[in-house]
């Protein structure tokens, strides 16, 4: 999980404005159902835990399970009260952790 | 001597008959009635029990969107969506998207607070075969919806 998340945010014309974020990052995501040539079960690795803040404030999170494609894309959406920072986090089961801060401006 | 060839045919043609199924399902998964019984998955019926707990739940008021018919069972896009005011006094609290004929039902617990505008998510799931996707909305005021949307799938995929 070493490469940079791909974001994407909509535009906010105006303070109130509710605007879609589109994120996706590259992840393996192994279930922990699948066995390696060795007849081993390979180890479960997935991203459990994304969660987006915006000037500190939790506006969505989401737990994710074996059932989340690879390279998850996660889209929602944040209200935005004015100018500031959209703050996400991905955390992976080997205790990986991302962080992506994106300024969100208005107008 | 011709019992024994006979019997190394079968074995053959059971051997390419089954990788088929074998590369399908097998590897993707690994075999679920192999799975030692400390890290089995819990069932759909013990996952939905415990989001609902003894609430009945309001049907038709999730929508979600998905493929008719998802060619690809390793990647399905969808999206869930719950109407509300979304302000502090009513709003949603969570959208549970459960897969029960996944090897494991749950595929994500989304948390949505005032400040997300809109209880609308979209990702992409696993799906393992043929099933009735169902998404179940907490609301603020404790209440429960739940929706159910079928999906086909042509190639089952769990594992990438």
């Amino acid at each position: 999980m070493a490469t940079k998340p791909r974001i994407k945010v909509e535009k906010a014309k105006k303070a109130g404005d509710v605007i879609e974020v589109k994120t996706l990052i590259t992840h393996v995501m192994e279930t922990g159902f699948r066995k390696g040539s060795d007849g081993k079960l390979i180890p479960r690795n997935i991203i459990n835990s994304f969660t987006a803040t915006f000037g500190g404030k939790d506006v969505f999170k989401a737990d994710l399970s074996s059932g989340v494609s690879a390279n998850p894309y996660i889209s929602f959406y944040l209200k935005v009260s004015g100018p500031g920072d959209l703050e996400m986090t991905w955390l992976d089961d080997k205790g990986e952790k991302i962080v992506e801060k994106v300024p969100v401006t208005v107008g | 001597m011709t019992q024994r060839l006979k019997l190394e045919v079968v074995d053959r043609r059971d051997f390419v008959v089954g990788a088929a199924t074998a590369a399908a399902l097998t590897a993707l998964f690994g075999r679920i009635g192999n799975a030692s019984a400390e890290d089995k998955p819990p069932t759909f019926d013990e996952v939905y029990k415990k989001i609902l707990g003894d609430k009945k739940p309001e049907e038709g008021k999730v929508n979600i969107e998905l493929p008719e018919i998802a060619e690809n069972g390793n990647t399905v896009p969808y999206s869930v969506m719950v109407e509300s005011p979304m302000t502090d006094a009513d709003f949603v609290k969570a959208i549970h998207v459960l897969a029960p004929g996944n090897p494991g039902p749950t595929i994500a617990t989304f948390h949505f607070t005032p400040l997300s505008g809109t209880a609308k998510v979209s990702s992409r799931m696993r799906l393992a075969k043929t099933q009735d996707i169902v998404a179940v909305a907490e609301l603020s005021n404790g209440s429960m919806l739940v929706g159910k949307r079928t999906v086909k799938v042509t190639i089952g995929g769990c594992g990438g």
